[in-house]
Formats: structure tokens, C-alpha cells, sequence
């Protein structure tokens, strides 16, 4: 049976949670840092985005979490095209979206449990709904101690934490990180990989920005590797990477 | 766990900082502009007032010269002219002026004229018209020439219509200022709004990355540039009104000079700064802060 290709390639994209049709972008008038991606992640996959400095990792991210927009092609996020989506349906796109930056972006006047409830606030939760939760999520990512403390008396590494801790606090259908791990040492690292591994296995669908090459092999997770904002090499189904690799369409 | 710290019993901060140390300066001027504006209400209210008031004295009244006419004395010429303009609709009163009265007003432009009773000074009538239905120059010199009375009669005509030339301009000018002050503290506050978006860029950048919508960021910064502005009109408008008890104070009901009679109740008039303050303010930090939130991808 002949499949018109339009119809198919909104059914793919309908079926994914994020897909990347013909995708460029470029910041002003200046190049292209992203070219022709064409890509898809299958709810609840795992990938890890490397690449050298200027590839496109970052730029990559934000055109996920809705903070750049493709100069050319159509990104789809949750089968919604980002382009036609009205103004008002963004806010509930990027509720959905947890992002770890890589320059850890706090608000210096709040307080640690302040900034970890954040997006829950957005979202009107209500206090009591979340406050153990938050608790919980704080001690796990080894802020326990810090809680009333503010940003600016926290270290590298606890800032890191605290920004993982607001990304993953509501749970978010996408979790982007970028270079999540940077400023941590080992034993943290393994705990934060692994917390992302949790919220992957609850139905999260993952993307980790990374130079991290031991974290890479010991995962064991697909990789999409861009080279000048294309994308160089992509794990092909059934490669040796295994049965994540499938995430990848 | 922080022994000081229970989640328990967290309550949410506010998602912009309560003060910023930017406040004081913003404060001030907008401040200066609410005093300046209140003393402009304030001295538009007394000019209109003077002018009013001047203008009223002016219609209520008229001044008959008379000429006696053939033999007759000038007294009694002005008592027939009195007589006639007495039982016209629209007077209430006219009476004749003691000659004493004539010489009084001739005195300044004479000097001191030892026989200045043997000098041929006309008579005049002074009427007080009715506040209602006043009578017109031309129901006067219709009264007086039924009488045949030699007379000019003066309703002031030409120093009303130059009074309330004068009033007009000063409330036209007053209201311009008024306004001028006005676009000028939304024009401060709409430019410290934006200053503040800028400084305050990554409180945006992480509520707009987490998913709040473009207006409710944009009421933080209304709500919290109407509750600055508030401020500031208040001690603007305090310091108007002070300045305004003062001269009121010191002038007494005339005021310190005939062209301002600043009343108690003037002083009202700053009441609704403090608010118009804070409406001028929440617009100008909706508009500006909603354009730059939308600039946003």
C-alpha cells in the first residue's frame, strides 16, 4: 500500500517527542550553526549529544527548549509544530521540559529550596503539595544541609546540583542537560548520571550534552555526534550500542 | 538537614527581589515629579479661583458717570440716574456717590489739589446687580435715557473678558505642565522599567525557560513598579501638600498674593497622586515588559 509522504512524516512526527525536519539555524545574520538535522527521539529514549567546541550541542538544546527558533525547517515538539504552535501554547511546551544549563543560571535572591520549587510554582502547585518532594530531591542530590542557604554562598558543584535538582523537579517529559557533570566530582557525577537513569525509566526522554567520554562508554547509551553543525554519526538500529540505540529514529 | 531550615513550614519568596538598590534613585525622582506635579494642580486651582473670583466681583457690578444736564446739579443728576436705574429688572441696588467718594478716585492722577472741589469731576452711581438675572449695559443706558439722564454706563465689559482671557491661559498652561510632569514620570518610569528587565534579565530568562506565561511576568514588574511609584507619589504628593499648608498658613485665605487664594480644600486636590502615580507606572511597566518578553524566542 503507497503511503503519501506528508501524511507519513506527520504520523512520525506525532509518534515522537521531539523531531527535527530539514532543521538549520543561525544566530542573526551570521552562519548556519545547525544544518539539514533530521532527526527523531522516541519517547522515553536515552541519547548523549557530543561533539567538539562550536559543533552545535548547546545551539541544539535551545532550539528544544524553545530558546532559539530553526532559521529553516520545522521542529516538532510532542507532534506539535513549534513554528504554528499559538504564543500561548509555549509556556505549557516548556513546562514539560527540564533543562540543565551549562552555565547554571540561579536566582540569586531566592533561596536553595526556593529555586529547586520554582517550576512547581509556575505550574500553581500548591506548597503543600510539593514541599517533601522538594525536601526529598534536595537531600538526594546531597543539598540537604544548604536548603535556606542562598546561590551565591553555594560552590560550583552545589550550584550544579541545585540547577539539576529545578530541572527534574516536575518531572519533565524531556530532560536536556549540558555538560551536567562539569563542575562535579566523580561520586556526584555517578549519582546525578543516575538520577537521570531513574527519571529516564519513569518515561523521560533524555538528551545529555557531553564531553564526558568516560560517563559515555561506562552508560552505554546511543550517541548523535555533530561535526560543524551536522550531524557526523548517529547510532545505527542495532549497532553495538544495543537496543538504546532504537531511540533514534 | 539545616536545623533552621523546615520544609514544613517554607512559605514561597516572591519571584522578584523586594527591594533593589536602583529603588532609592527611582524613588526620588518620581518622587520629585509627583511634588511638582501636585504644586502645579494646586496653583491651577488657586489661579482659577482668583480668576473666578475676580470675574464675579466684576459682572455683579457697574459704574454710572453721570453729566448733569441744563441747570441741574450734579447731585441731583445723579440721584434722578440712581432713581432710574433702582426699578430695573436686574438691579438690585443703585446708589449715588457721595462726591467725596468722586474726588477720592481722581485724587491719585491730581496729586494733592487744594481746590479740587471747584473742579468739574462727574458723579457716579454705583449698582450691584442681581447674581441671577443681571441687567446688560444696554438695559442700563435704555433705563437712563428713558429719564433723560446724561449718562456712560461701564459693566466692566472689557476687564471681564481680559480676566477670563487671562484664567483661561493660566489653566491651559497650568494643565500642560500638569500633563508634561505626568508623561515625563511614565516616560522615568517606563525607561527604569526596562533598566530593571535588563538587570533582572535572568529572573526573566529562567521564569520564561520554566514556563511562565509572557503576562504574568509582566504583572511582576507592573506590580512592582505601581507599589514603587505609589511610594514615591505618596512622598511627593506629602511634601506638596505640606508646602501648600504653608502658604496657606502663612498667606492666610488671600494667599500670599492675590493671583494665588489657596484654599484648605486646594490641598485635596494631591489625594489621587499616589494612585494616578501607580496607574501611570503599572501601565508604562506592562507595556515595556511585555515588548521585551516578547522579543524573547
Amino acid at each position: 500500500m503507497s503511503r503519501n509522504p506528508v501524511a507519513a512524516a506527520a504520523s512520525r512526527a506525532a509518534e515522537e517527542v521531539v523531531r527535527f525536519d530539514d532543521v538549520s539555524m543561525r544566530y542573526g545574520r551570521g552562519p548556519d550553526v545547525l544544518s539539514d538535522l533530521n532527526f527523531g527521539l522516541a519517547p522515553g529514549s536515552f541519547h548523549f549529544v557530543t561533539g567538539a567546541s562550536g559543533a552545535g550541542k548547546s545551539s541544539l538544546l535551545k532550539l528544544i527548549y524553545l530558546a532559539a527558533e530553526p532559521s529553516k525547517g520545522r521542529l516538532h515538539l510532542f507532534g506539535q509544530d513549534v513554528a504554528a504552535a499559538p504564543a500561548a501554547a509555549k509556556p505549557q511546551l516548556r513546562r514539560r521540559i527540564g533543562v540543565v544549563f551549562q552555565d547554571q543560571v540561579l536566582l540569586d535572591h531566592l533561596s536553595v529550596f526556593d529555586n529547586a520549587a520554582l517550576p512547581l510554582r509556575i505550574a500553581g502547585r500548591k506548597p503543600a503539595e510539593y514541599r517533601t518532594d522538594v525536601a526529598e530531591l534536595l537531600s538526594w542530590v546531597g543539598l540537604s544541609a544548604r536548603m535556606d542557604a542562598m546561590p551565591a554562598t553555594l560552590a560550583g558543584g552545589e550550584r550544579q546540583r541545585l540547577a539539576i535538582a529545578r530541572a527534574v523537579v516536575n518531572r519533565p517529559d524531556i530532560l536536556l542537560a549540558d555538560e551536567p557533570t562539569g563542575n562535579v566530582d566523580h561520586e556526584m557525577a555517578v549519582r546525578i548520571f543516575r538520577l537521570f537513569v531513574e527519571l529516564n525509566k519513569l518515561g523521560a526522554t533524555v538528551l545529555i550534552a557531553t564531553h564526558d567520554q568516560d560517563l559515555i562508554a561506562r552508560s552505554g547509551r546511543p550517541v548523535l555526534h555533530l561535526e560543524g553543525g551536522r550531524i557526523a554519526r548517529r547510532p545505527a538500529p542495532g549497532s553495538a550500542q544495543g537496543a538504546p540505540a532504537q531511540g533514534l529514529i | 538537614m539545616s536545623e533552621a531550615f523546615d520544609p514544613q513550614r517554607w512559605r514561597p519568596a516572591p519571584f522578584l527581589p523586594e527591594a533593589e538598590a536602583r529603588d532609592g534613585a527611582l524613588i526620588f525622582v518620581v518622587a520629585v515629579l509627583c511634588f511638582l506635579a501636585c504644586l502645579t494642580a494646586m496653583g491651577v486651582i488657586a489661579a482659577d479661583r482668583a480668576a473666578a473670583g475676580w470675574t464675579g466681583q466684576l459682572t455683579g457690578e457697574a459704574t454710572v458717570i453721570v453729566r448733569p444736564k441744563g441747570g441741574e446739579t450734579p447731585d441731583a443728576a445723579a440721584a434722578r440716574a440712581a432713581e432710574a436705574l433702582a426699578g430695573t429688572a436686574g438691579v438690585t441696588e443703585a446708589r449715588a456717590l457721595e462726591p467725596a467718594k468722586a474726588y477720592d478716585l481722581i485724587r491719585p492722577w491730581l496729586g494733592d489739589v487744594s481746590d479740587i472741589e471747584d473742579l468739574p469731576v462727574p458723579r457716579l452711581v454705583a449698582v450691584t446687580l442681581d447674581g441671577r438675572h443681571p441687567a446688560d449695559a444696554a438695559k442700563l443706558r435704555t433705563a437712563l435715557q428713558s429719564q433723560n439722564v446724561d449718562a456712560t454706563v461701564d459693566d466692566h465689559s472689557v476687564w471681564i473678558k481680559d480676566i477670563r482671557r487671562a484664567g483661561g491661559v493660566v489653566k491651559v498652561l497650568g494643565t500642560s505642565v500638569f500633563l508634561l510632569i505626568a508623561a515625563a514620570a511614565a516616560a522615568v518610569v517606563a525607561f527604569a522599567t526596562r533598566a530593571g528587565l535588563a538587570a533582572r534579565r535572568d529572573v526573566v530568562e529562567v521564569l520564561h525557560l520554566a514556563g511562565a506565561e509572557d503576562g504574568a511576568i509582566a504583572r511582576l514588574f507592573q506590580a512592582r513598579f505601581a507599589r514603587i511609584a505609589a511610594q514615591a507619589g505618596l512622598i511627593g504628593a506629602g511634601a506638596a501638600a505640606m508646602v501648600g499648608a504653608a502658604l496657606r498658613i502663612a498667606g492666610g485665605g488671600g494667599g500670599l498674593t492675590p493671583a494665588l487664594p489657596l484654599a484648605w480644600s486646594d490641598l485635596l486636590a494631591v489625594i489621587p497622586c499616589p494612585l494616578l502615580a501607580a496607574a501611570v507606572a503599572a501601565v508604562a511597566a506592562q507595556v515595556t515588559a511585555t515588548r521585551l518578553i516578547r522579543a524573547m524566542p
